[in-house]
């Protein structure tokens, strides 16, 4: 029964036969380990395909509902945080190996005659891996998102001669990037692209077919089979690729940050890390050479990498009588090694809480006071009777969270206030992956300090990261205008350091003192 | 088909290998996919109690299409959308509310003053006033809403499926 509808599927498509021409191509007896970034290439791109679809089962590729679907993805779907771990981590690792590939093409001078067209179509597909990550980059919509792409879409802004109809071709107006841009890189990255690089891959794999795989330089043994023998390699290859990207996936979280923001100055954005270097390029030039960073030396390594087979027509194919080819990769590793470590050292660290106001840093201390910790972790993976809140989200509205806090707090709720319960039940469903460390990570003297500065009011004329009034001076900076000892004696008695003011006195205990002069010293810009 | 090359054995261990490395990929992939399409939302909602009307405005014995407003979490959207139930006052404090929804393929009954029965516009489905099925492929009567009187308030709760006829 299976043999002959075996049969009849042999007869009517050639499907066995098929496949067994493809697995029985002959490859040099030389060929082994260093062969397998290809189809270590390709099976990542399966993977990326897979995961992307199931991604996009349950995504709302609009600027409105993007962030939230997403978050819903991690925070209530069963593996959704593994799935969207392995897209993420696929793109990088996708990158990786495409270079890989390239490097030991490379070196084994395997671009060389016949095979110059298989090498061109190779850089175009390196291409389309990063046009891959530039796209990708925007769908989560957060603050990464979307100031990520808006210096995207300023570079190609700056073109000569076509800058403005590349803009209006990104979807974006007046430097406003919003829901045109957003429809046009989620078109791009899972309609055009896909169906191109799919495309471009067959044809590179034809033409890897039809010249063959390159020999060593002196093949001393016959020709052997694929299969067996290098499909075993290469599926062995495979395996520890995809070992090692589930263990990111599942390991490493990939943050969703804050919902895309353009009121955010406080936002550093940074591109992905392989557009790193293109990014440090440009702090080189300025005014009218800006171009040169962002155009004409990307374009020229391009167009260098593209032409590498026409400059490089010496038939040797050893290493040693390479020296000039090897020179310039040299150069080129350390060009791109260098150029990624500078932007590395050069972004500063900021700790997500940092540009939270007296309130919200109060309601953290509210959160501890109340000891929520009793039932609820706040790191991932922590397990407690509540729900983890580094793993959920909270979308519970302002009452019934007051009312939770009142009814399960008990002893330790007791002292605070129904205006501190409110505070908190807006502070919480702000969390998120980059700002829930805050829960553990603000000191506690600042905390203690912010809650001084909360009981005390002092927000009604004072204003800090964005809340309170603006009657008396801003306290962003405020360490940096005046010492302790000043702030100190300025508590006690206002009049005496700034005749006239409107300050009332505020006769503090020692530890309250304390505390808001730490907090008062830590507003330092 | 023959094919060149490893010996025998070895060949067995590398066409093993190949099948038992790309089987454990597959499972790999698999399994959470499975959780991920088939698991639904982790964090289920317990449906909250909602004003559906004043039951001193009922007709007695005569059933009403009452509209009401609910918040659903619809995937990762929170939506306030209109929903009815057929409400019957069948005493001073008591009322039975009927799921709208044919119990067959999920089309909206409505009630039929002259037959007297709810009627399935879909596939001639009919149910009583006390919700059982009198006609047509429906396998089991109207669902039921959970009711709470509040003075004179109709609060709704769950819809709780009918035992199969």
């Amino acid at each position: 029964m299976i043999k002959s509808a075996r049969a009849w599927i042999e007869d009517r498509t050639g499907l066995e036969s098929g496949i067994n021409h493809f697995l029985n191509e002959d490859i040099p007896a030389s060929s082994g380990w260093h062969q397998v970034f290809g189809s270590i290439a390709m099976f990542l791109f399966l993977v990326q395909a897979f995961t992307g679809i199931m991604l996009a089962l349950n995504y709302a590729p609009t600027t409105s509902e993007a962030h939230s679907s997403l978050r819903y993805i991690l925070t209530e779907l069963t593996a959704g945080r593994l799935m969207r771990g392995l897209h993420h981590w696929g793109a990088s690792m996708m990158i990786v190996v495409v270079v890989l590939h390239m490097l030991q093409v490379f070196l084994w001078g395997a671009y060389k005659k016949p095979r110059e067209a298989t090498w061109m179509l190779g850089v175009v597909l390196l291409l389309l891996t990063l046009g891959f990550g530039l796209t990708g980059y925007l769908l989560p919509w957060d603050n990464r998102a979307y100031w990520g792409t808006v210096v995207t879409t300023q570079i190609a802004a700056k073109a000569p001669v076509m800058g403005p109809y590349l803009l209006t071709l990104l979807g974006s107006e007046d430097g406003q990037i919003g829901a045109v841009t957003f429809a046009r890189f989620y078109g791009a990255h899972v309609l055009i692209l896909p169906a191109v690089m799919a495309l471009l891959i067959f044809l590179h794999v034809y033409l890897v077919r039809r010249h063959g795989v390159a020999p060593a330089p002196v093949e001393t043994a016959p020709p052997i089979k694929f299969y067996p023998r290098q499909v075993f390699k290469d599926t062995v290859a495979i395996f520890v690729t995809f070992a090692v990207l589930f263990s990111l996936a599942v390991a490493v979280r990939v943050p969703l940050g804050k919902l895309a923001d353009p009121t955010d100055v406080s936002f550093i954005p940074r591109p992905e890390w392989y557009f790193l270097f293109l990014f440090e390029l440009l702090k080189y030039f300025e005014g009218p050479l800006e171009i040169v960073g962002s155009m004409v030396l990307p374009g020229i390594a391009v167009l260098l990498l593209f032409l590498t087979p026409f400059i490089d027509r010496g038939k040797a194919i050893r290493l040693r009588q390479r020296t000039g080819a090897i020179g310039v990769l040299l150069l080129a590793v350390i060009g791109w090694g260098g150029l990624t470590a500078a932007a590395v050292s050069s972004t500063p660290h900021r700790d997500a809480w940092k540009g939270f106001s007296a309130e919200e840093i109060a309601a953290v201390g509210n959160f501890r006071r109340a000891d929520c910790w009793k039932c609820h972790a706040s790191s991932p993976g922590e397990s407690r009777p509540g729900p983890n809140l580094a793993d959920i989200a909270v979308l519970r509205d302002r009452d019934w969270l007051v009312k939770h806090f009142k009814d399960s707090s008990g002893e330790a709720g007791r002292s605070i206030r129904a205006i501190q319960w409110k505070q908190l039940a807006t502070f919480l469903p702000k969390l998120d992956d980059d700002n829930v460390a805050s829960l553990h990570a603000i000191p506690q003297t600042l905390v203690d300090g912010a809650l001084v500065y909360q009981q005390n009011n002092c927000g009604a004329c004072h204003f800090i990261n964005g809340a309170g009034m603006k009657t008396g001076p801003p306290l962003n900076g405020v360490a940096k205008r005046w010492d302790r000892k000043w702030m100190e004696e300025h508590f006690i008695d206002p009049d005496s350091k700034s005749p006239g003011t409107i300050m009332p006195a505020y006769k503090f205990s020692p530890a309250d003192m304390t505390a808001i002069l730490d907090y008062m010293m830590y507003l330092t810009d | 088909m023959k094919l060149s090359s490893p010996s025998e054995p070895r060949r067995g261990f590398l066409v093993a290998s190949i099948t038992g490395l790309m089987g454990l990929i597959t499972a790999a992939l698999a399994l959470p996919t499975a959780g991920y399409l088939l698991g639904g939302s982790k964090h289920k909602r317990p449906t909250d109690w909602v004003a559906a009307g004043d039951i001193a405005k009922l007709e007695p014995n005569v059933p009403e299409q009452v509209v009401f407003e609910r918040i659903r979490r619809d995937g990762w959207k929170t939506v306030k959308e209109k929903a009815s139930a057929w409400m019957i006052k069948t005493g001073e404090k008591e009322v039975v509310a009927y799921s709208p929804i044919c119990t067959h393929l999920g089309c909206a009954v409505s009630w039929d003053g002259a037959a007297k029965n709810f009627a399935c516009p879909c596939h001639a489905s009919s149910f009583g006033t006390d919700g059982k099925v009198l006609a047509g492929p429906a396998p089991r009567a109207l669902d039921r809403f959970d009711i709470k009187i509040d003075g004179t308030n109709i609060l709704l709760g769950q819809i709780r499926q009918s035992d199969k006829a």
